[in-house]
């Protein structure tokens, strides 16, 4: 994984609420074995028309798209499937962090454990991010994790909230496997305390 | 004197699976029972290899196929190499890692979601996990289940436990009498189209009430299936005579005396009188009428005999461009009625509704009527279980009479991934639990709603009150 500290990206708007795991990634796509290669079918039904040529009037489809790293989402971002392929797609067409102003709860955390940073700001910071994504195709702005600040257009800084464990996690670049497996001494101690209640054999 | 605080059915398995809290660390929680599939495990065992790590409890898991298999003769090889291949994949994982599997011919196979409790591996009181966020199905039982990403997946197999915040809990309470032609379908949709689809994010569900206590097993697996609809992490209900009974004669519940400790354990799972809840909310049931889906996602729905809401007067969860854009995507005008809807397509199936109750109400709408010429109405049962027992109660033959396909059991059109889906514009009235554009397949537009409703739909030819058609 690698780390996340201070980072400045182009930002690539998407002001739709609720846009749910299907529309990020499709179903059709979840056949690999494989977690690469999904950038390539982000959005794939909105990006491309039925002859699978890219739908002009899509953003992912715009220069401002060129080289983005901060998707900026409409609230509830990413309901519906467990399906960590959606994080996976969006890292592979080169996404770093999602601004929204709400997440759905699965999504975030596939999120956290990719190195996906999933921002929440308030709306008005929300709005004024999307009024000047709208005015500026080359907007730019700045996240960084370490103040959990997303620079805005007017000089302030919005705040984001992020559990300690997971932004030390993520600063470090490091996943979360390699704390769980220190607990083995207290899982084995769990497993003798409390007996086992069902059996798949 | 000391005074216990009273606990919610949530904290009380929450607590007792808690192996480590560290502060300012996520919870360590132990989990009981992992169900995996071909989608969402491949990368995890992957994961596993790169690190050279083992699965620690493989007795513990269990793997099915649900998700992409053909519902097709599934003697004949699979068509969809890439499909093929992740199914492979599956069987080389557990044959290497030791997790029992029920592959394509093993009697147990079906819908993740299905087999759990058919099996009587889903209990009261356990943690259980899967890579599928309706995990929450099992939650019908008083377990703690819920759905997870792959890197989680890769977790539990890892070292049986995952790392979690705590959830908040929000206590659903359904009062009042089921009306005639309303199923437990309908109960779901209704809460989620007044919550909306983030109304439970961040929050598990316990439902209650006494309209909940008159559910059959598979109604309250049905009600808990779709909790994560609306946003919620996991759905429960606390375990009462009717999970025992359901329970007793399963092949994987303790036997003999161990059952009876079982059921004194189990009987102290239900909340404690007072305990409390970060929220509450009580619906009605007595003037619920059948509910339908008329947009993009579960929490447009709408009672069936209501106009489509237009969205310049929205009202509730619902933003007025999200219901402008799921018109526009479902082609439908607002103010309209769904009732005569034309329809191409019916759909029965999904760990939602493909249970005996389930093919069992539909068939009694299908029987000794057929289904109107122009719409391909899709029967797939649930697990193997299901098709067998659906065979012995000759429900295959009424499908059959009424021009209905009956299948071989898998997700199949819930998820379209098998081959199994709709054509670009097609509608489709289903029993399963999203209504996401292109869900059902790319370009095919969804109404969700209970099997009676979808059955009825299928005789007309068109979106029809089954009320109409109850004698
Ligand atoms: S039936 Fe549908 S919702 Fe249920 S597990 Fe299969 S794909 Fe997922």
């Amino acid at each position: 994984m690698e780390p996340i500290t201070t980072f400045t990206g182009r930002v690539v708007p998407l002001p739709i609420r609720d846009i749910d795991t299907d529309q990020i990634i499709p179903a059709r796509f979840l056949k690999t074995i494989d977690k690469k290669g999904l950038g390539a079918n982000l959005f794939n039904d909105w990006r491309y028309d039925e002859t699978g040529s890219p739908r002009a009037d899509f953003v992912l489809n715009h220069r401002k798209s060129e080289n983005a790293t901060i998707l900026l989402a409409g609230d509830n971002f990413g309901c519906g499937s467990s399906r960590e392929h959606a994080p996976w797609a969006l890292m592979g067409f080169g996404f770093r962090a999602v601004i929204s102003t709400s997440f759905a709860d699965i999504f975030r955390n596939n999120c956290l454990k990719n190195g996906l940073l999933p921002i929440i700001i308030d709306e008005v910071g929300h709005a004024e991010l999307l009024d000047a994504s709208a005015q500026n195709e080359d907007l730019a702005t700045e996240v960084n994790l370490l103040e959990q600040t997303v620079q805005l257009p007017s000089g302030r800084k919005a705040k984001f909230p992020i559990d300690e464990f997971s932004k030390k996690c993520l600063l470090a670049g490091v996943d979360q496997l390699g704390y769980l497996q220190q607990q083995s001494t207290s899982i084995s101690e769990y497993e003798t305390t409390h007996p086992r209640l069902v059996s798949t054999l | 004197m000391t005074t216990v605080t009273p606990k919610n059915l949530f904290e009380k398995i929450w607590d007792d699976h808690v192996v480590v809290q560290e502060k300012n660390c996520p919870t360590v929680l132990y989990i009981d029972l992992h169900l995996i599939h071909e989608v969402t495990s491949p990368q995890a065992f992957d994961g596993l290899r790169n690190r050279g790590l083992k699965v620690l409890r493989p007795n513990c898991t269990v793997a099915t196929m649900d998700h992409s298999i053909p519902t097709t003769d599934r003697t004949l090889p699979i068509a969809d190499p890439i499909a093929a291949k992740q199914l492979d994949q599956l069987r080389i994982n557990c044959g290497e890692f030791g997790i029992p599997l029920f592959d394509i011919g093993n009697e147990n196979l079906g819908i993740v979601h299905v087999i759990g409790p058919e099996l009587g591996l889903t209990q009261p009181g356990v943690t259980l996990v899967c890579g599928d966020s309706h995990t929450s199905t099992h939650g019908a039982f008083g377990a703690l289940a819920f759905g997870i990403g792959t890197t989680e997946v890769e977790h539990v197999l890892a070292t049986q436990c995952l790392l979690q915040d705590k959830p908040k809990t929000y206590e659903v309470h359904f009062d009042g009498f089921v009306p005639r032609g309303v199923v437990a379908k309908d109960l779901i949709l209704a809460l989620i189209a007044k919550i909306g689809i983030g109304g439970g994010t961040g929050h598990v569900l316990e439902y209650t009430g006494e309209a909940i206590r008159s559910l059959s097993m598979e109604g309250r697996m049905t009600i808990c299936n779709m909790s994560i609809e609306g946003g919620a992490r996991a759905g429960m209900i606390g375990p009462d005579d009717t999970t025992f009974e359901y329970l007793a004669t399963r092949a994987h519940v303790p036997q003999g005396k161990g059952w009876d400790q079982a059921v004194t354990r189990w009987q102290n799972l239900q909340s404690d009188e007072g305990a409390a809840y970060d929220q509450t909310l009580s619906l009605d049931v007595s003037q619920l009428e059948p509910m339908i889906t008329y947009g993009t996602n579960p929490g447009m729905g709408i009672p069936i005999s209501q106009p489509v809401p237009k969205p310049e007067s929205a009202q509730g969860p619902v933003a007025s461009g999200a219901i402008r854009k799921a018109l526009e995507y479902m082609d439908l005008e607002g103010g309209k009625p769904l009732l005569g809807q034309p329809i191409d397509v019916v759909f029965i199936g999904s760990c939602t509704n493909s249970r005996m109750s389930d093919l069992r109400q539909a068939a009694a709408i299908l029987k000794d009527r057929k289904v109107n010429p122009g719409v391909r109405v899709l029967v797939v049962p649930g697990s193997e279980k299901i098709k067998k027992q659906a065979e012995i109660e000759n429900l295959p033959d009424i499908f059959r009479a009424a021009g209905a396909e009956w299948r071989e059991a898998g997700c199949s059109m819930c998820i379209a991934m098998n081959g199994d889906q709709l054509s670009p514009g097609e509608y489709c009235v289903s029993t399963s639990n999203r209504n996401f554009e292109g869900r059902q397949g790319k370009g095919g537009r969804t109404f969700l709603a209970s099997p009676l409703t979808a059955a009825a739909s299928a005789v007309n030819g068109m979106v029809t009150d089954v009320r109409t058609m109850l004698d």
